[in-house]
Parts: structure tokens; C-alpha cells; sequence
């Protein structure tokens, strides 16, 4: 590895860790009022906000200084594309910070930003060649605004989920209660996901398995976790591995189901250990932070990240993205899972806009949209990636 | 039409909910409200007014930002059941789709065929739900921009103050505007860029109102991209065609009419290798294996002067020389030539020596283009091979003996030769493959001995001619400046009155009521006109 590709890295892990700080930052800030009026940042918030914009300039300078070591800017495979993403929610929330100044926005979105970003690190993480239909300055062009469109559009979740947090009366147990958890169980796998994988990754576990693929031939697949489901017709090569349970069927990919097992019996666990030790809803043990801010500007927050951000989607994830299958895939448009889920994405705000512009769909309906929509950016992201393959399937 | 008289004399049209120029409420609904509901501004949306006829039913149903609502839905829970599993034209195409659902995905992917869903973005229902949505979008802009524009261009200075006390931003206090205040308003409304009208002592700032029609642009913008999209299917718009063209062959251009030739002067593929390349991509490459860096046809497009007679031999002239690389397609007049697939090795001709099978003893070599045979091959000096019979797929013996043959592309040549030497002058039948000959008629003396195999690559092409593109660009263009001037502008409006000792203040946006807020503090702050309160806070 290069010296540049060396430095990449070491600027990476400073972004990684400044975002870490800056969250705790932003945690001690929160006792101030959500900007009622004229009302200015405490120390911590301005320190906070400074180590974020630090943070985000080294995540810059991993940016450029792996794009100089590379030749092509680093959003070529799902680990670029993920960190990438992870950026450009911290670059949106920076944006947003300076707009409406409300800190507690920074103690949610940093978070998220920081689990996508070490999510993004469970993939390979060397510096890739481009292969032919990668060979174009479109690369750049359009996965980059797609990004910042996605992290705008992230915005608008984290204002709206700090909005259930607070307005969702954590003192009875309803449907939204219920569903409210359902988004922090599954923010809590993501996390068991990353201890996971990155637990077997440092004890070097691999299980080779011999097994039928879907053309019917005999191949390989090395397993990085037990294999709680085994691949069709599979025989573990590797010795003193574990068996697995069951074996599926041939079109499905057994070790992405596997992962997919272990991070939902991780989140299981890990949920039902804050549950148990707290005995709170996890909403319920975040409500105290959120109590300061106003619920009318959340709303406004999570609005205005939808207006700023879905032209720029519109322009990265589907003009951009034409303009490249055109010249690179001979058609604009071919109906490939990451465009239709793209497309899926843009008519859904769509819709968030129709609803709110004419239908009044404000305060908690408007944030359990924003909750949805960004449920369906992160469908694209992973399950695009990895479960239904397709030409965008570079990871 | 009826219309509907204003007390201040304005004359509105039937269906108006609030006067266009004083803004009084017209309808007894209106008159209730607390707040009132400014959308459109209040003005008279024919979806509103009429429901007698069909045209009217239909009308108000396409008007519906409700009914629209529900096709995006509609079309987008649609659009995700088509990713379930992929697409027809995704999978292998030497699978038929009836079987291969079935044999790989079981009952699901049987269902899933059945139901159509194999190719679902091809269907009518699923065309017929993206029709709902362009004649939605004509109907619902029209239903809304032309009254929300005569709404705009009426609205009076000095609005009723019944109209402001029911507006979300809005104060009432007892008092009169002081000249010097008012002067002090102005210049800091100007800083911002308001535009302000003034009369009778009312004063209505305003700005951005172009934003107001961002919506109505976008939606012009999504018909004209609908529109192009519908163009396709207009003969002559559009061409798609495939062209499998081997190294050193020149082949028509298909689409073109003949007009155009193109050949073939060799395809190239290359891999990035450790060592050559960039030693950042070591890693990489040693995890993956191969990484294919180039693939490209070295193209030379000819124009067929003779195209025009008919019956003439072509005449190629030489347009143009181009290497094709996947990104870099060429192009001539509105066609544009893609790399997109190849075929490496392809046999292109075998070599044969014969041979005395006792002494080892070559007699000559020769060729045997696998695409242009010769009936027979003369050595010189009594040595001569015959052609009998060319079987470029061969398969095996049909039951009376004769080889056989499963297609005409030569994936496993195989020939049956008869060798005439001055020993042999009735001749020798030896059938010969790559590597393996056969004697059917008996023990020979000589054999055709295998000596090599030529092989080239073939190139897919794809060649395309798509005229709908400007028109598709133009309706994207013109979205995004909708969308951008509706999204990153908003409409603010500033009523300032005084009547009979009362000072009001009314405010309104369309969006982004903070920012609206903000900006009114820093120009009213500091002077005695009361600062608008929302009144739809939580």
C-alpha cells in the first residue's frame, strides 16, 4: 500500500473518532433550549460543532487523498460508497446545523453516521481498479450527488425520528410505541452486525464449504461466520468448524442469510439486554434527551431536508444516473433493481411532498414519513447491493 | 359562468373562496374559519365548482392531488414487486422464461411468472398506471395554476382586515404607523429584496412569487419527459440492434439501411495485471483474481456510396476509424456504436497436414477456414485433399452412420476428407476432428494430421439511434428548474395596515415558516409595529 493510500486510512479513523467525540460534545450541550428565540449555542454545542467540522474535514482529506492514490474518486464499491454516505449525512447535517442551530440534531445524527461508516468497514476495504463500465468522469459525477442527496434526505430522518422520540407517549404501550422500537431494534442489529462480524473478523474464523450453485455446478464460498445455515448440498472442507444447522436451497445465497441470522440474533440480544438492565423502551431511555427541543421546528427541520435534499437526489440518483446508462450501458433506463429502487425512492418523497403541500400531513405523520423514506434509501443501499443482484451490484 | 361580486366591488369568478383583491372570505365555510386556508390562495379551481357532466367527473377525479397521491403509490409499491425477481430480460437468454422461474426460484417463481410479473415494467396495467399519472399531472396543474395565477396578479395592498386576522402569522395592537418607522420598514424590506407596493397607507411586501410556480414548471417538465418517452414507439424514433461481428469481418450496420458498413479490426481485452498497473490494486487483484480493464473494438465505419442503386456492388468509402471502449461509444449521424459483449476464441480455421502414417511424413499442409471452405485442396506433385463433408457443430453418428451436425456455428468442426496420393489415386476417407481422426472406411495409409487452430475473437456492437433523447433532456431540464425554483425559494408576503386607530400585521409563506419568522423580527424589531405571533404553534 502506497504511503497516500497509508494516510487515507489514518484520516479516516480521525474522522471516525472526532465524530465519536463530537457526539459526546453535543450530549453535554442539550440542556439548551432548542432555539426558541434569539437564543445563542452554549459552549459545548459551539465545541461540538467545531469538532464535527474538523472531523469532516479529515473524512475530506481521506476522500482526496485516497481518490489521488487511486486515480478515480473513491466511491467505486459498497465500502467507498458506504463512507462516502456517511459524509455527506455529516456534511448535511453540518449544512442544516448552520440553518436552525438545534445541537440535539448532532447527537442523533452523528450516530447514525458514525454506525454507517463502521458499517461500511465490514466490506473490503482496498483501493479497487475500475472495471470498463466504471471508466468515466459520470463516476464521480453521479454517485457523489446521489450521495449528498441521500445524506440531505437522512436529515429529514433523524429530525423526524428525534421527533417520535419525543412526541410518542412513552407511558403506555401502543402500535406507535411498538413501531418506534421496531426502528431501534433494527438501528441496535446494525450495530450487533459491526461487533459481529468484526469479533470473528479478529479471531480469523473461515469455513470453506463446498456446495451446488444455482447453474447446478459445484462451487466454493468460504463462510467468515459459524455457519448457522449452510449453502445447498454444502460440505464444510475446513476442520474443526461449525456444522451448519440447515441447508438452504439453491437460490439463496446462504452466507449473506447467514450474516443477515446473525445480526438479527445479535440485535435480539443485544435489544433485550437494554431492555432488561433499563427496563425502558429505548425510545423511552432517548426521550430525556430530545425534551428541550421544539417539536414545530423538528418538523420544519425534517421538511426542509426533504425540500433541499430531493432535487439533489433528483438530479444525482436519476438525471445523472440516465445521462451515464446512456453513454455507458447503451440505454438511460433498463429497469436494473438500484434504478427502480431509485425511482422508487424519488416517487415516495413524491408523494412526502403531495401530502404535506396539500393534504397537511405535518408533525408525526410527516415524521414517520421520513422515517419510511429513509428505510427505503437504506433498502437500496444494502439489500440492492447484496440480495437482488443486478448491474449495480459492484461489492 | 356566474361570478361572484365582492363587497370591495371586486368581481371573482364562480367558485372563488377568498376575494382575489381584498381577500375577503366569500363562502360561509370561508367565514367560519379561524385560520384561513390559503392554499391556491383561495381562489376558484373549476374542480371545485363543477360536478355535473362526465367531462366534470373525470376532471375533478384527475384534479385530485388525492387521486395522484394514490397512483405514485400505486406506482412505486408496483415498480418494487418487479425487483423481487429479476426481470425477463435479465435472465440468461438461452433459459426460456416458462421453465426457468420455476426451475430456479420453485413455486414462487412460478407464481411469479404466472402472474405476469417476469415482465412487469412491459405490461399494460403497469403502462396504464404511468398514463394515469401524465393525464394527472395535466389535469391537477391546470386545475390549480391559471386560478392561482389571476388570484396573485388581483391580490390588493390593503387586504380586509378580516382577511389578516385569520392568516398564521399575524398582530393587532392599538396605535398608528409613524412615518419615520415606516421609512425605516421599507429600506430594511428592501435590503431583503421585497418588492413593496403601498396604498392608502397599507403596505404589501412580497418576494420570490416566481417560486410559486415551481410546482406547474416541474410537472410541464414530467409531461414533455412522459411525452418523449411515449415517442419511442414512433417508427423511426428509436432503434436498438445487436451485431456480432468477427476480427477482420465488415458487416452492414443494421438500423442503417445499408448506408453504413462497419468492420471489425480486432477486439482487445485486458485485464489489470500486479506489477503493471498501479501497485495500490495489488490487494485488490489478489482477492479477486482477474480485473477486466479494457474492452474495445477497433472499428472502421464506411458509407456505401451505391446504397441508393439498386443492384450495384457496394462502394465503401471511409467514414471514420475508431477504437470502441465500453463508456466511449462511436458515433455517426444520430446512431451511436456500443461495446457491449464479446466472445473470445472462436474458431476461425484449422490446419491439417497430410500425413504417412508409417514414415511420419508430411505431404503438405493445409487450411481450412472453418467459414469458407474449398471443395478441395491441391499439394502439388499427385497430392490432393478433398472436402467431402463439413460439420461445424458435430454431435455424433445419425443411425445410418453420417455425422451429424446441431449447428451451423462452428463450436466443434469435424470433416470428412478424402486424401489422393500417387499411392491412393481412388483416394482415403479420414474423418477428422481437433486432435482426433477416424478411419470409417477402413485401415489408411495416410492420415490428415491436426496441426493447429486459428481463432479470433467476435464483438457485440450494439447499435442505437434514440431521437426521443433532446426531448427526454429537455423535459429533465426543465423538472429540475421546477423543482429547484419551487424547493429552494419560498413566497413571503408582508401585510402592514392601519385602520381606524389599529395597527395590523399579517404574514404569510408557502414553506419554511422559521425563515419567514426570522426575517420579520429583524425589520419590525426596534419599532413600535407589533411582531406577527404564529398562531399554529404546538
Amino acid at each position: 500500500m502506497s504511503d497516500l493510500a497509508g494516510v487515507s486510512s489514518t484520516l479516516l479513523y480521525a474522522a471516525f473518532l472526532l465524530y465519536l467525540v463530537a457526539t459526546f460534545l453535543f450530549g453535554g450541550s442539550i440542556r439548551q433550549k432548542g432555539l426558541r428565540d434569539g437564543e445563542g449555542l452554549n459552549r459545548w454545542g459551539r465545541l461540538g460543532i467545531t469538532v464535527t467540522i474538523v472531523g469532516f474535514a479529515a473524512q475530506l482529506g481521506y476522500f482526496f487523498t485516497r481518490w489521488a492514490a487511486a486515480g478515480h474518486a473513491p466511491v467505486s464499491n459498497l465500502f467507498e460508497f458506504t463512507t462516502f454516505f456517511g459524509m455527506m449525512i455529516v456534511g448535511a447535517f453540518i449544512l442544516i446545523f448552520f440553518i436552525y442551530k438545534t445541537v440535539v440534531l448532532g447527537l442523533f445524527a452523528l450516530p447514525i453516521a458514525i454506525i454507517i461508516i463502521a458499517y461500511a468497514s465490514m466490506f473490503p476495504s482496498e483501493i479497487s481498479p475500475l472495471i470498463p463500465a466504471l471508466q468515466s468522469d459520470w463516476l464521480h459525477i453521479h454517485v457523489t450527488t446521489a450521495a449528498a442527496g441521500q445524506g440531505i434526505l437522512a436529515i429529514s430522518f433523524i429530525a423526524g425520528i428525534i421527533y417520535l422520540v419525543k412526541n410518542i407517549d412513552q407511558s403506555v404501550s401502543t402500535k406507535k410505541t411498538k413501531w418506534l422500537e421496531a426502528v431501534m431494534f433494527f438501528i441496535v442489529s446494525v450495530v450487533a452486525f459491526i461487533l459481529i462480524t468484526s469479533g470473528f473478523a479478529l479471531a480469523d474464523y473461515k469455513a470453506e464449504f463446498e456446495y451446488v450453485n444455482k447453474e447446478d455446478v459445484a462451487a466454493q464460498q468460504e463462510f467468515t461466520l459459524p455457519a448457522l445455515v449452510g449453502p445447498n448440498e454444502g460440505t464444510l472442507l475446513t476442520e474443526g468448524k461449525m456444522e451448519p444447522l440447515a441447508d438452504m436451497p439453491a437460490f439463496i445465497n446462504a452466507k449473506k442469510l447467514n450474516t443477515v441470522l446473525w445480526s438479527l440474533a445479535g440485535g435480539v440480544i443485544l435489544y433485550g439486554l437494554i431492555r432488561l438492565v433499563t427496563r425502558k423502551r429505548v425510545a423511552a431511555l432517548l426521550q430525556p434527551l430530545v425534551q428541550n427541543v421544539s417539536s414545530d421546528l423538528l418538523d420544519e427541520i425534517s421538511y426542509r431536508s426533504v425540500l433541499i435534499g430531493f432535487p439533489v437526489f433528483t438530479l444525482g440518483a436519476l438525471i445523472f444516473a440516465m445521462i451515464w446508462a446512456q453513454i455507458a450501458w447503451t440505454r438511460f433506463w433498463g429497469w436494473d433493481p438500484k434504478e427502480v429502487w431509485a425511482l422508487i425512492t424519488f416517487l415516495f418523497y413524491a408523494a412526502f411532498l403531495h401530502l404535506r403541500l396539500s393534504k397537511g400531513w405535518h408533525g408525526e405523520r410527516s415524521a414517520w414519513l421520513a422515517v419510511i423514506g429513509f428505510g427505503i434509501i437504506m433498502f437500496n443501499l444494502v439489500a440492492v447491493n447484496l440480495v437482488i443482484a443486478g448491474l449495480h451490484s459492484y461489492a | 359562468m356566474g361570478k361572484v361580486k365582492c363587497e370591495c366591488g371586486h368581481v371573482n369568478p364562480n367558485g372563488t373562496i377568498l376575494c382575489e383583491s381584498c381577500g375577503r372570505a366569500l363562502t360561509e365555510k370561508a367565514k367560519q374559519e379561524k385560520l384561513v386556508d390559503m392554499r391556491y390562495e383561495g381562489s376558484a379551481r373549476r374542480s371545485q365548482t363543477y360536478n355535473k357532466t362526465i367531462i366534470d367527473k373525470v376532471w375533478n377525479f384527475f384534479s385530485s392531488v388525492k387521486v395522484g397521491i394514490w397512483i405514485i403509490v400505486l406506482l412505486l409499491v408496483a415498480a418494487s414487486f418487479g425487483t423481487i425477481l429479476p426481470q425477463e430480460f435479465y435472465i440468461p437468454s438461452n433459459m426460456p422464461a416458462e421453465t426457468y422461474y420455476e426451475d430456479v426460484y420453485g413455486v414462487f417463481g412460478k407464481i411469479y411468472y404466472m402472474i405476469g410479473f417476469h415482465d412487469l415494467y412491459n405490461s399494460i396495467w403497469f403502462s396504464a398506471l404511468i398514463a394515469a399519472l401524465g393525464v394527472s399531472l395535466v389535469i391537477a396543474s391546470l386545475d390549480r395554476v391559471i386560478p392561482l395565477y389571476r388570484a396573485l396578479k388581483n391580490q390588493r395592498v390593503d387586504r380586509h382586515e378580516t382577511f389578516m386576522k385569520k392568516q398564521r402569522l399575524f398582530a393587532e395592537q392599538e396605535g398608528v404607523l409613524q412615518r419615520g418607522e415606516m421609512e425605516k420598514v421599507r429600506t430594511e424590506l428592501m435590503k431583503k429584496r421585497y418588492k413593496i407596493r403601498e396604498e392608502n397607507g397599507s403596505l404589501l411586501a412580497e418576494k420570490n412569487r416566481f417560486s410559486r410556480w415551481g410546482p406547474y414548471v416541474n410537472h410541464v417538465g414530467l409531461i414533455i419527459f412522459l411525452f418523449g418517452a411515449l415517442l419511442r414507439s414512433v417508427p423511426g424514433m428509436y432503434i436498438d440492434e445487436l451485431l456480432w461481428i468477427r476480427e477482420g469481418e465488415t458487416l452492414q450496420v443494421p438500423g442503417t439501411d445499408g448506408a453504413y458498413y462497419v468492420k471489425n479490426n480486432g477486439f482487445t481485452l485486458e485485464n489489470y495485471e500486479e506489477g503493471e498497473d498501479p501497485e495500490v490494486f495489488d490487494e485488490a487483484i489478489d482477492r479477486v483474481g482477474t480485473v477486466a480493464k479494457n474492452y474495445q473494438t477497433d472499428a472502421v465505419l464506411y458509407r456505401d456510396a451505391n446504397n441508393e442503386l439498386p443492384g450495384a456492388d457496394p462502394e465503401l468509402t471511409e467514414v471514420q476509424t475508431e477504437s470502441i471502449q465500453v463508456n466511449q461509444p462511436m458515433k455517426f449521424d444520430s446512431f451511436a456504436v456500443y461495446q457491449t459483449s464479446f466472445r473470445q476464441d472462436e474458431m476461425k480455421a484449422m490446419h491439417f497436414a497430410l500425413t504417412n502414417k508409417e514414415t511420419g511424413e508430411e505431404f503438405g499442409g493445409i487450411v481450412v477456414d472453418l467459414f469458407d471452405q474449398q471443395e478441395s485442396y491441391d499439394l502439388g506433385s499427385g497430392y490432393k485433399v478433398e472436402l467431402r463433408g463439413y460439420y461445424p457443430d458435430f454431435d455424433g453418428f445419425s443411425e445410418s452412420g453420417e455425422p451429424t451436425s446441431k449447428s451451423p456455428l462452428p463450436n466443434n468442426p469435424a470433416f470428412l476428407f478424402n486424401m489422393i496420393t500417387p499411392e491412393t489415386p481412388d483416394g482415403e476417407v479420414s474423418f477428422a476432428q481437433i486432435r482426433n481422426t477416424m478411419e470409417p472406411l477402413g485401415e489408411n495409409e495416410y492420415k490428415m494430421a491436426f496441426k493447429n487452430l486459428e481463432t479470433r475473437d467476435v464483438s457485440a456492437l450494439t447499435i442505437r439511434k434514440d431521437l426521443t433523447l433532446p426531448i427526454l433532456a429537455l423535459g429533465g431540464i426543465i423538472f429540475m428548474i421546477g423543482v429547484i425554483q419551487g424547493a429552494y425559494w419560498n413566497h413571503r408576503r408582508l401585510w402592514i395596515r392601519e385602520k381606524e386607530g389599529h395597527i395590523y400585521v399579517a404574514g404569510h409563506t408557502n414553506k419554511n415558516w422559521h425563515g419567514l419568522k426570522r426575517e420579520i423580527h429583524s425589520v419590525l424589531n426596534g419599532t413600535a409595529i407589533p411582531e406577527p405571533e404564529d398562531r399554529q404553534k404546538d
